[in-house]
């Protein structure tokens, strides 16, 4: 292909170091494109993960005690016969994705076949699905602690005017778990939303022409032919949304504030690690709690990506 | 032979009109019932719009009363507009600052992405490299608090925690693995041809890629870099704990405000809104690439 172009080339020229190394360049393009991004990202991601379970093997505390011992995998015990931080908060980090993600991906896809078809002001819907999506998690998860407050918020007025006693929504030790999901959902099905409508617009029309014409009504259409044609879309989506999920730290943050709450109610494995890395210094514990937490991100995913194949199969 | 058959096939079911079927083929009127889907539809899509708006127009209106309108529940909608908040908020908290350097980390952040991911994402399109794609999307899939943990270490003992460097270099974090990924979709879906004629044209493979390549997937670029832009503002983990007193970025900077003053709801709301306006006006100005961003690669299966 090239190379005997480029001799030609040179052979006209001065033989100078700069063609030279233009050569050299396009020859090695590949890896002399891909290099610098992909340093970039190992150089930040392996060494702090390298890092991350070496500190899982000792009692690191960080700046509070310079000596560090190694002790192999006791914080690994000491974390997994944790039943007061840490089986809660994994059960906590499940629910709230698991729920999330279930309302999101049912609420998306009825949401994404009303807009299917085109109709009139179809533009002023697209921008209020936008508006979720870019709007700042914190300053979201600050609006929302004014509509759920117990006392001024508008959820209350509005249950108020329906005459269902007020409820403590975020203060609540068995309500604030839904709450933020309830936010979560507010946040992100317009992202779903986004991506099932593109995965509708580009299904083809003859299958459900076809179950048209022998009868089929819309439910049995949907179920029947939109619905298993959707999976690998809809598996794309749940991947999507799922790690993020499964990750969410701002708003649970930003409305709960440290350990998820005074009684730990939103306390999830991110906010469990996070407080226990920078609010108590606990490098060692921490680590392990995120290797663990991190064993199970990949894990969902592994699953998902199995089952993707599975269903374009 | 088969594709015949099946464009016959299509072009019969097509061109014949219902009067010509039998009874059984003929197309059946809209299921629901015309008028009735019609008005549950228009009904439907009118409470996704107020179910997805209504919030951000609640935070507005808190916004513009005094603390006194905010606890008066019967002046929820009715009440004499103020902007002393924001007026506040914006002088005594010093958020014009806050909002440069949300603004500096997430243009800078975005800029240098782009200059690194762009010729990655497509030697990674073109050669198929999806190993190596897979070390750089890791980063979307790691928590972020375990990455913090040792840049933490690393940086504060580098005397760098607090300053734009740390900051922007943890933004690239997000924004790499976002370009990379959205810009891969992009180049996977342009013609190879272009380049190749090129070539024979004369140019190098790195010529091509400058010239006819790169000015082609100015529109992916436009969307990578928004939605990276978007994400940078919006972050927050990352600026919570290695921003200082001068590069504290605008959403660490609202979430200040609760410690320090909780009931201040008024100010804490035009604080949340003054952090939310100016992403939202990019995105209703770029909603085409943020949508072609947001669904990037989801489709093909």
């Amino acid at each position: 292909m090239t190379p005997p172009r480029s001799a030609a080339r040179n052979a006209g020229r001065a033989p100078g170091a700069r063609e030279k190394f233009s050569d050299w360049a396009n020859r090695h393009r590949k890896w002399l494109f891909a290099a610098p991004a992909m340093a970039f990202v190992g150089v930040l991601i392996i060494f702090p993960l390298a890092w991350t379970l070496y500190l899982s093997l000792t009692d690191s505390q960080g700046s509070v005690r310079a000596a560090t011992e190694f002790i192999g995998l006791e914080n690994y015990l000491t974390v997994l016969s944790d039943v007061e931080r840490f089986w809660p908060a994994v059960g906590r980090t499940l629910t709230f994705t698991g729920i999330a993600l279930v309302c999101e991906v049912a609420l998306g896809m009825g949401i994404a076949l009303l807009l299917w078809r085109p109709f009139r002001g179809e533009k002023w819907v697209r921008v209020a699905i936008l508006l979720p999506l870019v709007a700042t998690p914190v300053a979201v998860g600050m609006m929302w602690r004014l509509i759920f407050d117990p006392n001024i918020g508008f959820a209350n007025q509005l249950l108020a005017a329906v005459g269902i006693p007020a409820q403590p929504w975020l203060s609540g030790q068995d309500t604030a778990l839904g709450t933020t999901i309830f936010m979560d959902v507010w946040q992100w099905t317009p992202m779903v939303v986004l991506i099932l409508l593109a995965g509708l617009t580009s299904l083809s029309e003859e299958p459900d022409e076809a179950a048209r014409m022998d009868g089929a009504n819309a439910f049995q259409r949907f179920f029947f032919i939109t619905l298993p044609l959707m999976m690998p879309t809809v598996i794309v989506a749940i991947l999507l949304r799922g790690i993020d999920a499964l990750k969410t730290f701002d708003i649970l943050y930003a409305t709960k504030g440290k350990g998820g709450g005074s009684f730990h109610e939103v306390e999830t494995l991110n906010v469990y690690a996070y407080g226990l890395s920078f609010d108590y210094n606990q490098y060692g514990l921490s680590s392990a709690v995120l290797i663990l937490f991190f064993m199970i991100i990949i894990g969902s995913m592994w699953l998902l990506t199995m089952r993707k194949k599975a269903v374009s199969k | 032979m088969t594709v015949l058959s099946e464009n016959t096939e299509n072009t019969e079911t097509r061109t014949a009109t219902p009067a010509r079927q039998p009874r059984s083929v003929r197309r059946p009127k809209k299921p629901l019932g015309t008028r009735a889907y019609k008005v549950f539809r228009v009904a439907a899509l009118i409470a996704v719009v107020l179910f997805l708006v209504a919030p951000l127009f609640w935070m507005l209106l808190a916004s513009l009363k005094t603390n006194v309108d905010i606890y008066d529940t019967a002046k929820s909608f009715i009440f004499s507009p103020t902007f002393e908040n924001y007026a506040n908020v914006l002088q005594r908290n010093n958020y014009f600052v806050f909002i440069f350097n949300s603004f500096w980390v997430a243009f800078v952040s975005t800029a240098l992405s782009l200059v690194l991911g762009v010729p990655a994402a497509y030697a990674m399109s073109r050669f198929t490299m999806h190993r190596s794609a897979l070390v750089v999307l890791m980063a979307r899939v790691i928590p972020g608090v375990s990455l913090l943990v040792p840049w933490y270490y690393v940086f504060s003992n580098l005397k760098m925690v607090g300053g734009f460097e740390v900051l922007i270099l943890s933004h690239m974090f997000v924004a790499l693995p976002l370009i990379v990924y959205i810009m891969m979709s992009y180049f996977d879906s342009l013609p190879l041809e272009l380049e190749e004629s090129a070539q024979v044209d004369g140019l190098t493979p790195i010529g091509a890629f400058q010239r006819i390549t790169l000015p082609l997937s100015v529109a992916g670029m436009a969307t990578a870099g928004i939605l990276s832009f978007i994400f940078s503002w919006n972050n927050f983990m990352f600026a919570l704990v290695l921003s200082g007193s001068k590069t504290k970025t605008l959403p660490v900077a609202i979430f200040d405000f609760v410690s320090y003053a909780s009931i201040d709801w008024g100010g804490l709301m035009a604080a949340a809104t003054v952090v939310t306006i100016p992403i939202m006006i990019i995105a209703l100005f770029t909603q085409k690439y943020i949508v072609s961003g947001m669904t990037a690669g989801a489709t093909k299966g």
